[in-house]
């Protein structure tokens, strides 16, 4: 496959342009900005968020055991526009806020089912937004954590190797086997 | 300020010291290939590379890398990105390659018109990270430029170059099918890769609608099933991980460092100097022959000169082609062997613009096994016989089939256990053509020297003025309809269609600028690859193309060098050199 169907590929099933793609083909100048780190409460309230988008199930980790707080800062930090930075940065602040808005609690501290009601609702703005916005439009905050999430985590090692079947070194192709509804992709 | 390289002063001594058989310029796909040859018949050979050194296996730093230990799982950070933009372009540059191309900031060019010059500098040049595609070419091609009336008359044909593909093909392993295919020659082939079951059922619908269109295994430079003399090369069989392009600790696909030069090594005749920038070639008025070259260590600045009987050319296209330009003497005041002043000229590239994807339904029940690092191939379809379209040339399409990972309803599983379970199974399969074309060699399509920027070297800077034409754009009009027409009879949905727009060099198949030809007049080399008017000088890269053809040129290089590195042979025997 080439690269530009890998790229369309995976834009496909996150419903829309990848958020830094542009710069991944052709960099655009901005201006160097002084960041504010992240916080290990940003990572912590990024790994929660992250587990309720990719949570563990029976048969692999979820997004947190993938360290997922600590991948999406070091591509924000690292990868993203000025712009993508700033969505990202002020969209962590507005969840929060969201949180203790609405059950006076730190995201951290809500139960599982309180999260996911939350986060079912922002996701169902974004999508909603998504439908809606021009092209030259920002991306919403949160579809850049759900893409950060699934982009993370399918190519963490737990994420990879547990809820992916992940072959290094195959040996041999075989063009045409047979697969059976359920049976897992491979990881690369 | 470097020292001015024509002062330099070599005595005696030093002169013994500094002397070899031969000389080569550049380690890359035909460099490695000159070395091979010339070692293999005894010549002590100084292979000249302008990087730094990359040895099999010790210098892949990323070989076995699992996605994850890649701080941002392949991407560039994007102060990287903002410093580099012309080589993040490249096909297959990321975080897994990125030490196998330039930075740009290192080597700079002027860009007359805008042209991606994709460069990599090291040891084994590209060919660490070539497409690795090898076709023939077919007469077809050879001819095309003088029946058609688009060019000079190549002045070889495909059988003086036909044992030659064998010799290359046996040595570095090819895998592929014997299809029988005039447009596209049957080599000495490995076997080939499957087909998986979406690329079957292409080729099967392509036949039924079109009888002279043949879609077939990929041809290429992987080891499917070594033979003895892969095995003597270190190398082993292809494992199908498909990270070629950080070099594979199997030795699966062909390279410089994986086996021509090792096996030069093996003779005792080869010397490899890295970081020896090619300042020109020296000529000697009095002998009316090349004796040397002239050289700039890229660390302390120093220049040198090494001396041999005969020197190959292999610097890559454009880079051979500004050696030329730069040894300027009494007897080539316009560079080496041009007399013609075409020397520069007539470059050409091929035409990557132009792609179709598609979806196809059903295959619900199929997979692959392994990653199949090859691509099948519909060979050219175009102008062969006669002329048959409103543009001149033809091209290859690479065509293939996948199934990408995340269920197709993943998008309306929004989050949580179904939406993880969505993404972990396989989609639904999808389908892609792009295009490979020729592009037409005229005079104004050129590079030349700076009059006036040097580069840290004191060497001047290559000026590029390559563009487009009204040729290539009809071109891709034809290949996005009929590529679409074929996908759609084949039962593909969603048919798309793009045109990258993106400049010429970014193909990295930039060709010509010391074209080949009978007449000292026209051309630069003649059919054994030497300059007219010097020849135990030889360009056997790129450069040399008189024509593109449409098929991938790196192992017409390859053949070019090996028959050329025989001749040279030859002709020394006979004291002709």
């Amino acid at each position: 496959m080439n690269r530009r169907e890998a790229l369309a590929a995976t834009a496909r099933v996150l419903g829309g342009s990848i958020v830094g793609a542009q710069i991944f083909l052709a960099a655009c100048k901005t201006p160097e900005k002084k960041q504010e780190p992240f916080s290990a409460d940003d990572i912590a309230f990024l790994d929660a968020v992250g587990e309720v988008i990719i949570p563990t199930t029976t048969d692999s980790p979820g997004a947190k055991a993938a360290r997922i707080g600590d991948f999406m800062r070091a591509i924000v930090t690292d990868c993203y526009s000025d712009a993508e930075h700033k969505i990202f940065i002020d969209g962590m602040a507005s969840l929060k806020e969201l949180s203790r808005k609405k059950y006076d609690k730190d995201f951290v501290k809500l139960s599982g089912e309180e999260q996911n009601t939350l986060l079912s609702a922002v996701n169902k703005e974004a999508k909603a937004y998504a439908t809606t916005k021009r092209e030259a439009d920002p991306e919403h905050y949160f579809t850049l954590i759900k893409q950060l999430t699934t982009w993370g985590y399918f190519t963490s090692e737990p994420g990879a190797t547990k809820a992916l079947n992940y072959l290094p070194v195959p040996g041999r192709f075989e063009g045409c086997v047979p697969y059976t509804e359920g049976e897992k992709a491979w990881a690369l | 300020m470097q020292k001015d390289s024509s002062s330099v002063n070599v005595n005696a001594a030093g002169v013994a010291k500094n002397t070899y058989d031969a000389i080569v310029i550049g380690s890359g796909i035909s460099g490695g290939w000159a070395a091979k040859e010339l070692c293999e018949q005894g010549l002590k050979t100084l292979v000249l590379e302008r990087g730094r050194n990359v040895e099999h296996l010790k210098d892949y730093p990323t070989a076995t890398k699992a996605p994850w230990e890649f701080e941002h799982r392949g991407r560039m950070p994007r102060k990287f990105l903002e410093e580099n933009p012309l080589i993040s372009k490249a096909a297959g540059f990321g975080a897994e390659t990125a030490h196998f191309f330039i930075k740009d900031k290192d080597h700079p060019y002027v860009q007359e018109k805008p042209f991606d010059w994709i460069r990599g500098y090291q040891v084994g040049g590209k060919s660490l990270t070539w497409g690795r595609a090898t076709q023939r070419w077919s007469n077809f091609e050879f001819t095309a430029p003088d029946r058609f009336g688009y060019g000079l008359d190549w002045p070889i044909r495909y059988n003086d170059v036909a044992p030659w593909y064998s010799h290359v093909e046996k040595f570095i392993g090819i895998c592929g099918n014997k299809d029988g295919i005039e447009a596209m020659p049957d080599g000495e082939f490995l076997p080939p890769f499957e087909f998986n079951c979406v690329e079957s059922h292409l080729q099967k619908k392509i036949k039924e609608h079109y009888k002279d269109r043949h879609l077939v295994h990929a041809r290429w430079a992987h080891l499917t099933q070594p033979t003895e003399l892969h095995l003597k090369q270190g190398r082993g069989k292809c494992q199908a991980r498909n990270m070629c392009m950080r070099g594979c600790p199997y030795g699966g696909y062909f390279s410089s460092v994986s086996s021509t030069l090792p096996w030069a090594h093996k003779t005792g005749n080869l010397t490899v100097r890295p970081f020896s920038v090619v300042h020109s070639i020296i000529y000697d008025e009095q002998k009316g022959k090349a004796t040397g070259v002239r050289i700039i260590d890229a660390n302390t600045n120093e220049a040198t000169e090494y001396f041999a009987r005969i020197i190959f050319v292999n610097a890559s296209a454009l880079n051979s082609t500004l050696v030329l330009l730069n040894s300027k003497s009494n007897r080539f005041p316009n560079g080496l062997g041009n007399d013609s002043g075409v020397l520069g000229k007539y470059v050409a590239f091929h035409l990557y613009r132009g792609g179709v994807s598609a979806s196809i339904e059903g295959f619900q029940d199929r997979y692959t096994y392994g990653r199949n690092p090859t691509e099948p191939i519909l060979a050219n379809y175009r102008n062969l016989h006669k002329q048959d379209t409103d543009y001149l040339g033809g091209f290859t399409t690479f065509v293939g089939a996948y199934r990408p990972r995340g269920a197709e309803d993943a998008g309306e599983t929004e989050l949580g256990a179904p939406f993880k379970s969505a993404l972990s199974k396989p989609g639904g399969w999808r389908t892609y053509m792009y295009m490979q074309g020729e592009t037409i060699p005229k005079a104004s399509n050129h590079v030349r020297l700076s009059d006036t920027e040097k580069d840290q070297w004191g060497i001047p800077l290559l000026v590029t003025s390559v563009g487009y034409d009204d040729n290539d754009e009809k071109m891709i009009k034809d290949f996005l309809s009929e590529s679409s027409e074929m996908l759609a009879k084949a039962g593909c949905l969603d048919i798309s269609t793009y045109d990258t727009h993106q400049a010429p060099g970014l193909d990295i198949h930039e060709m010509g600028g010391a074209r080949m030809g009978r007449d000292p007049k026209t051309s630069i080399l003649n059919g054994w690859n030497q300059v007219h008017d010097c020849k135990n000088v030889f360009v056997t890269d790129g450069a040399c193309m008189t024509s593109t053809g449409n098929q991938s040129p790196s192992i017409l290089y390859m053949a070019l060098t090996a028959r050329a590195a025989n001749h040279a042979v030859e002709e020394m025997k006979r004291n002709n050199l």
